[in-house]
């Protein structure tokens, strides 16, 4: 067995199904923890509009705080981006996402998502900067966010070293670590803090059926 | 602390984990899990601006809580402890976290606004408290004022006794009634022991208020205290005991509202948190102070004489940005005609006093709730108003501290004495 079969074949069931079993367990643990009723009378009785409010306005920061934290912000939203752009319409990705679900959509021109390939790689170098040289940020991290930065770098890196510019072709060396890195990430994704693509969701949800009941904004 | 520290510090360390076990509930978990440490929540809190050291940011403060979290609840909390990626907490752990949990929160939720995940850390540092409480990890003077809120009602010295003997004292001073315990009466009437010891002339505001508007009242000596220090230190079922009184004093007198006074806290315990803890939907209605006013304002029983002054308002945290309520006083200060001056930060972005969440009461906390105070100054100064108000004396006693600290020229009023100075009549 070659690595790029090793890669195509075991190796990535092996990761999708830790993936989707790793997600599963989490998101089930999380949801059977107790939940207490809120027994105080609502000022605002909407639940589903208050979750809705809480999940989307969060999507930009503050107004009161968009000197404080928008470059973080803006380096956060410009590799998200790119990593959507990269792995959502960069057509041999798209050919491999149809594989496993059978399920396609037209490509952006190759030109575009290699920008965004570049884009992303610098955005989440500037992302790391900024974790080692703020003091906030560096007291706050540990092994998760760091390793979670590798396994999303380390796609991205091998994915662009493995187009061969010479002959507009693509090395299958390359391709078969590529397709390794990305089965790291995903055997990562339900452990740590990559799972935020989704809890992100739940817990502004919360926060904003909880506070909107109240008629406040926090 | 002697008696605590005779303890074995293994049983403290367990029932410390008891308690935090207990408080994984969906919401903390969810909120634990989903913080990507950016680390944003600093940039919100007044201890971490005013001193730019990053132990202050919020979600670091809740480090003992979140490796509790990981090494017993978490999802992978069996995989955590079979590779020893979460090492056991130790006594020595929380001993060094006190100071974070109580000296350098105040709950006051501002972190909560800019998180993109929308983590109420302020929830999640309540609940760490409880566990701190049930390791004797509590700041002394603290634990002390939340006893004796437990055992003499009131956390400053405002027994039943106290209190009579106060509101008689006013009666006679200021000719107004201050109808105690009556067997019957709409609104229950309730104080914070700050209003009562230090600022009594809230008191009188309040009957002159009530009387202006001809509302039928009452202060029960059962329940009289809104304040609750059982929330602030951390002892759940001291919370318990101290919202209990005044739903049973609101019960007992039938009444159709319970009126807190002019302190933040006291709001979210009883507004937001009473029904929690009394197990089921309270039986009236609870309002703020200021969202009682505005209420009567609405109705046109408040008949005011215009205050032809400038004026800026302090946001009590527990009121407004985590009470919702942030616009009734403003609807009261209109009422007065009065020129508002708003704060840069204000509403539900107000910076915090800096000694919510039971801060005021740890001495020990001076030095650095004072740093915090000079961020409020600062903005106030740059509104150029006359006069200052908030609807929280708490909040009060935090200003009038900072203020003698710093020699500042602004003194803080209530708002329900600036509406009782200008009643018409």
């Amino acid at each position: 067995m070659t690595l790029l079969e090793f890669a195509r074949g075991p190796a990535l069931t092996v990761a999708l199904t830790v993936f989707v079993v790793g997600v599963l367990w989490r998101i089930v643990s999380l949801a059977t923890r107790p939940a207490p009723p809120d027994r105080s009378a609502p000022r605002v009785d909407a639940a589903a509009a208050e979750a809705l409010h809480g999940i989307v306005r969060r999507f930009w920061p503050h107004p009161r705080f968009g000197a404080r934290i928008g470059f973080s912000v803006f380096i956060g939203y410009l590799y998200h981006i790119g990593l959507a752009v990269i792995v959502f319409a960069y057509l041999p990705h798209i050919a491999f996402i149809r594989k496993l679900i059978g399920v396609g959509w037209p490509a952006l021109p190759a030109p575009v998502t290699y920008f965004a390939g570049g884009v992303t790689m610098f955005a989440l170098l500037i992302a790391l900067m900024l974790r080692l040289t703020d003091p906030v940020k560096r007291l706050l991290s540990r092994f998760d966010d760091y390793f979670s930065w590798l396994v999303i770098f380390l796609p991205v890196a091998t994915g662009m070293a493995a187009f061969d510019s010479a002959t507009g072709g693509f090395n299958q060396n390359y391709i078969a670590v590529h397709l390794l890195t990305v089965e790291l990430f995903l055997l990562w994704f339900p452990f740590g803090k990559l799972m935020h693509a989704g809890l992100a969701f739940w817990s502004r949800g919360i926060t904003g059926v909880k506070y909107g009941r109240r008629g406040a904004m926090p | 602390m002697s008696l605590e520290s005779d303890r074995p510090a293994p049983e403290r360390v367990a029932a410390a984990m008891s308690a935090f076990v207990r408080d994984f509930t969906r919401e903390a978990a969810v909120h634990m899990d989903a913080c990507i440490r950016c680390g944003h929540c600093a940039q919100a809190c007044h201890f971490y601006t005013s001193t730019l050291d990053p132990r202050y940011t919020p979600i670091y403060k809740l480090e003992p809580f979140l490796h509790a979290y990981r090494r017993t609840t978490a999802p992978w909390a069996p995989l955590a402890r079979l590779l020893g990626a979460e090492k056991k907490v130790t006594l020595g752990e929380l001993e060094s976290w006190q100071e974070l949990i109580y000296d350098a929160c105040t709950m006051c939720g501002r972190c909560t606004l800019v998180c993109p995940m929308g983590i109420d850390i302020a929830a999640l540092v309540s609940r760490a408290r409880h566990g701190m409480f049930a390791a004797g990890l509590v700041p002394e003077d603290l634990r002390a004022a939340a006893e004796r809120a437990e055992n003499e009602m009131s956390p400053l010295g405002a027994t039943p006794k106290v209190l009579k003997e106060r509101i008689d004292w006013l009666e006679s001073e200021h000719d107004i009634k201050i109808p105690l315990d009556l067997p019957q009466a709409d609104v229950l009437m309730t104080f914070s022991s700050v209003e009562i010891m230090k600022y009594p002339d809230s008191l009188v505001a309040v009957a002159k208020v009530f009387k202006h508007a001809g509302e039928s009242w009452t202060v029960s000596t059962k329940g009289y205290e809104a304040t609750n220090f059982g929330m602030l230190s951390g002892n759940r079922d001291w919370q318990h005991d101290l919202s209990e009184r005044i739903i049973d004093a609101a019960i007992a007198c039938k009444a159709k509202t319970v009126v807190l006074p002019e302190c933040g806290h006291a709001y979210g315990a009883l507004r937001w948190e009473g029904a929690n803890m009394h197990g089921a939907p309270l039986p009236f209605e609870v309002l703020h102070i200021s969202e009682y006013l505005a209420s009567l304002a609405r109705k046109g029983k408040l008949r005011l004489k215009p205050l032809a002054k400038s004026l800026t308002f302090h946001d009590p945290c527990q009121v407004s940005r985590r009470g919702g309520a942030s616009q009734a006083p403003r609807e009261v200060l209109a009422a007065l005609g009065v020129d508002l001056r708003e704060m840069g930060d204000h509403a539900d972005a107000a910076w915090c006093c800096g000694g919510g969440g039971g801060v005021v009461a740890i001495k020990r906390a001076d030095e650095l709730r004072h740093g915090a105070f000079r961020i409020k100054m600062e903005e106030i100064d740059a509104t150029g108003a006359e006069l200052l108000a908030s609807s929280c004396a708490n909040c009060r006693l935090s200003f009038d501290d900072g203020a003698a600290h710093y020699k500042w020229n602004k003194s803080m009023q209530g708002l329900t004495e600036l509406v009782a100075e200008r009643l018409e009549g």
